[in-house]
């Protein structure tokens, strides 16, 4: 088979023989993360969060529950949000953006610049994932995906002008904020979507 | 997009200064000071840190209501791979006495509680310590536990003191006579259940000794007082702890005291001499971290037709633990807030065989405000008076139980530009009668209250030749904005730009500081700062030529000011207005409009500020409607432990928000003239929305939160 390493962004394999009585718990993993290719060898219970966190030094991705009830978590796996803490590592064959790897070297995303201009943020534990979710959540929106609150029939929320208060607040109660950022999450997706 | 440029905001009417205000503070120049650190995922909290050679640790909980751990089986899970110990009651390094008891960790085989913390299993990796206290396998002799409630409880007691050292009991006047001979009469009895801080960031702790000096990076919300304590408890001089809390995911409370990891964390790496870090569960904090107790309030109002307050009792009972005495002090804002000749304010509590209650968000005020701005809508419903009038009716002249004088009282100022913004005046006062579809809609308004608090703290300021400015203090910014506040208050007293100044913070080896708690931070840290700023400046003016190579420095501490007994009565005020839908079908309430008007001295950032209140708000939205904790009978302990249980609000529950302050100058607070505002936003948010739910439906819920199983019978009737 070829090396799909290039596009997928990871594979991942076992090593030793199948004969053995205790298989080898761990695997070699090869994860392409922010543009670059770790190869590594995991724990196979090792989440997609816990490898960011604690074996490539990626603290950006927050543990706020590790049980996908809170978002804190959030990074994009092939462009598409997802709880990193309900990944395991050794599944992840696609590429991985985390909160470090969306910045342009020193200029930052349009999400970031605006989660500071409108002071979108208070402990800034959440932040990291409402942004990379706020990414995903856009081009979602973009792609023409209704949610629960857009109008049956609606030709998708891809036009802006669609991408009401209500969208953005629906699209974006998966991220849980306690410090109760909320309003100024909406105000500055919003100023980011423009 | 033009992401610099300043967002576009809508030119106000001219005579609309409190909008107008707004768009001010959204296009504050200033931006938070760590806001940088924050987007980009740079900053780093307290297990984002892994020195070389760490273990994991994993908490093990008691999973009996009372008892004693009669056997740990550890020998089973030391032979595994990875596993490096595993510490109980009976090889945990012992411990100098704890001031907290809770803090009293694997010292005895006792469970006082279900969630307390009886084993650590410390492991090379997380997966292999998580897997390994799964499987520890421990054995308890149970007793019978009490798992209350309270309400009606034979073992309830009046407690000497509340939080806050405010006396449990206060009396005034002859309220039962006043009581009975007022012609018109409010008794009502409001519950709420228990709630959790829930922090984004769970308690965490990364812990090394080096050379019989110990380094905890700890989740709080004050590294000097956790710095005490771990002194304390190791028994070690203060100056071989270092406590650094540099970010922190939030705390609401729950970091305001030292809590099991840092101790945890500290124990395990003396035990094994290795740095170890360790992350509460989510689903183990409603257990360990504390919360707000539920209370069941009865208030009882005597006032003439007018709706003028004559008798006013507020009696709160509560639990507490049998660790600890900690009695949520919720009659304690009716002693302050309105006319009332004739008063009475108790509390009652029982400790029970149940987690320890602690601080949460505006202990006191966010609870018992609930119920006293209520039941001063039952008031207005029974006289016929308008709530915001009634309110400016019973406005007192002086504090009603110090007798003293308020140095400042923004409540009539906040209550009109409130309805004014709100749009209150012309409002029908009838309930039940806003029907479109299936919604009833309805509004409610509520004062808000938060006292004045100041601690002592010390600060150092340090000019340097280059021109620029250096502020160091022990202070904390959990997300309140300290770094961006104190960067003003130093700029301002020094006369330079704030981009001038740096504000070093966040560990126990700067100069002294309290914690970030009782909307104190700004006040007492700011002081501080205020007053090395002040005397660095003067340095610097008497100073000729240029700076010397070391720069100049001075330090200040406001230990003189923060004792200085004041002869004002000191609070803040505010007023908020919610406008709510309740869908008759399903029993849901949506909030639709929230706005809160707050008197809190100087407002020294607008930015954070704003932040601040609207964090409050929201907190206050989720306190009203959905956070709902259940107290187990069965175990004695809370039922909802998690996020998916547990409902913090989220981005969906959440309307346009409005918070508005108005300027307020009182003299006779500190360097600044500013007041707290980092609890006041959630003090009667609840009983703002929950009044509006009234208007709306015309039924009267009394019960906390009000989810739609509690709104639907009365629905469907
Ligand atoms: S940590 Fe993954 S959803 Fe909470
Ligand atoms: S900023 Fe603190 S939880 Fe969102």
């Amino acid at each position: 088979m070829d090396d799909a390493g290039a596009t997928s962004g990871s594979r991942t394999f076992r090593e030793g023989g199948t004969e053995e009585r205790h298989p080898d718990p761990t695997s070699f993993v090869s994860l392409r993360i922010n543009g670059n290719t770790h190869e590594l060898r995991l724990d196979n219970r090792t989440t997609l969060l816990d490898t960011l966190r604690e074996h490539l030094d990626l603290t950006g991705a927050k543990k706020g529950c590790d049980h996908g009830q809170c978002g804190a978590c959030t990074v994009l796996v092939g462009g598409r949000r997802i709880n990193s803490c309900l990944v395991l590592a050794v599944t992840c064959d696609e590429p991985v953006t985390t909160i470090e790897g969306l910045a342009d070297h020193d200029r930052l995303h349009p999400l970031q610049e605006a989660f500071v201009a409108r002071d979108a943020l208070q402990c800034g534990y959440c932040t990291p994932g409402q942004i990379c979710s706020a990414v995903a959540m856009l081009d979602e929106a973009a792609a023409g995906h209704p949610s629960h609150v857009t109008p049956p029939g609606r030709p998708g929320a891809g036009d802006p002008e669609l991408l009401t208060p209500e969208e953005i607040r629906e699209r974006m109660s998966g991220n849980i904020c306690r410090c109760g950022a909320y309003a100024n999450i909406v105000d500055a997706i919003q100023e980011a979507a423009r | 997009m033009p992401t610099n440029s300043p967002p576009q905001v809508p030119a106000a009417p001219e005579e609309d200064t409190a909008e107008r205000r707004d768009a001010a503070d959204r296009r504050d120049p200033d931006a938070r000071r760590d806001a940088g650190q924050k987007v980009t995922g740079t900053a780093r909290y307290a297990a984002e840190h892994t020195p070389p050679g760490c273990l994991h640790a994993v908490p093990v909980p008691a999973t009996v209501a009372r008892g004693e751990v009669t056997a740990v089986h550890a020998d089973e899970l030391l032979r595994r791979p990875g596993v490096q110990a595993v510490l109980s009651h009976t090889n945990a390094p012992r411990l100098g006495e704890a001031e907290d008891p809770t803090l009293a960790l694997l010292q005895t085989a006792r469970v006082p509680h279900r969630g307390w913390y009886v084993a650590l299993v410390v492991a090379d990796t997380l997966e292999n310590a998580r897997a390994a206290a799964d499987d520890l396998r421990i054995e308890y002799a149970t007793e019978e536990h009490d798992p209350g409630p309270p309400a009606g409880h034979p073992g309830l007691y009046a407690p000497e003191e509340a939080n806050g050292g405010h006396p449990g009991l206060r009396e005034r006047g002859d309220f039962d006579a006043a009581f009975a001979t007022s012609a018109v009469r409010v008794d009502a009895t409001y519950t709420m259940t228990a709630q959790h801080n829930h922090p984004m960031e769970p308690h965490a702790a990364t812990a090394w000794w080096e050379d019989d000096a110990l380094t905890v990076y700890d989740s709080s919300q004050g590294a000097t007082k956790v710095r005490d304590v771990l002194a304390q408890l190791f028994q070690m001089p203060r100056h071989r702890v270092t406590v650094v809390s540099a970010y922190v995911g939030g705390g609401f409370g729950s970091k305001g005291t030292p809590r099991p990891q840092a101790v945890l964390a500290s124990m395990a790496a003396l035990h094994l001499g290795r740095p170890v870090k360790l992350a509460l569960p989510r689903r183990e904090l409603a257990a360990v971290v504390g919360h707000r107790a539920p209370t069941v309030q009865r208030v009882r109002i005597g006032a003439d037709s007018d709706g003028v307050i004559s008798a006013l009792a507020h009696e709160v009972v509560t639990q507490t633990s049998t660790v600890k005495e900690f009695v949520e002090q919720a009659a304690v804002p009716a002693r302050t807030m309105y006319t009332s000749p004739h008063s009475r304010t108790s509390h009652h509590v029982v400790a029970l065989d149940v987690p320890t209650p602690s601080w949460m968000r505006a202990p006191g005020e966010a609870s018992g405000m609930y119920a006293l701005e209520a039941a001063m809508d039952e008031l207005a419903v029974a006289t016929g008076v308008d709530p915001v009038e009634l309110r400016l009716r019973n406005e007192p002249d002086t504090e009603p139980d110090s007798g003293r004088p308020f140095s400042s009282r923004g409540l009539p100022e906040c209550l009109r530009q409130g309805a004014r913004l709100f749009g209150w005046e012309g409002r029908d006062p009838r309930p039940g009668v806003r029907r479109a579809g299936d919604r009833l809609t309805g509004t409610g308004v509520a004062a808000s209250t938060y006292p004045y608090l100041l601690s002592p703290s010390s600060a150092s300021a340090h000019a340097a030749p280059d021109g620029t400015h250096l502020v160091r203090l022990a202070a904390t910014d959990i997300g309140t904005g300290a770094r961006t506040v104190l960067a003003r208050i130093a700029a301002e007293a020094l006369d330079v730009p704030p981009a001038s100044v740096r504000v070093e913070l966040g560990s126990s080896a700067l100069p002294r500081a309290p914690l970030a708690g009782g909307s104190s931070g700004t006040s007492s840290w700011g002081w501080a700062v205020h007053k090395a700023c002040t005397a660095l400046a003067g340095m610097v003016r008497a100073h000729s030529g240029p700076l010397p190579p070391e720069g100049l420095t001075a330090r200040a501490d406001t230990a003189e000011e923060a004792g200085r007994e004041s002869p004002y009565a000191r609070h803040a005020f505010g007023a908020q207005f919610a406008e709510v839908d309740v869908d008759t079908v399903t029993g849901e309430v949506r909030v639709r409009r929230l706005l809160g008007v707050f008197a809190t001295g100087r407002v020294l950032s607008r930015r954070t500020a704003r932040s601040q209140f609207i964090g409050g708000m929201t907190m206050g939205l989720g306190m009203a409607l959905t956070e709902s904790s259940t107290l187990d009978p069965a175990f004695g302990d809370f039922a909802e432990r998690d996020l998916a249980s547990y409902h913090v609000p989220v981005c969906a529950d959440v309307p346009a928000l409005e918070a508005h302050w108005i300027d307020e100058e009182d003299p006779h607070l500190n360097a600044m003239g500013s007041k707290g505002i980092g609890e006041i936003g959630i003090v009667g948010t609840a009983a703002a929305i929950a009044n509006a739910v009234h208007h709306a439906v015309g039924v009267r819920l009394r019960d906390l939160p009000l989810t739609p199983d509690r709104l639907l019978p009365h629905l469907r009737a």
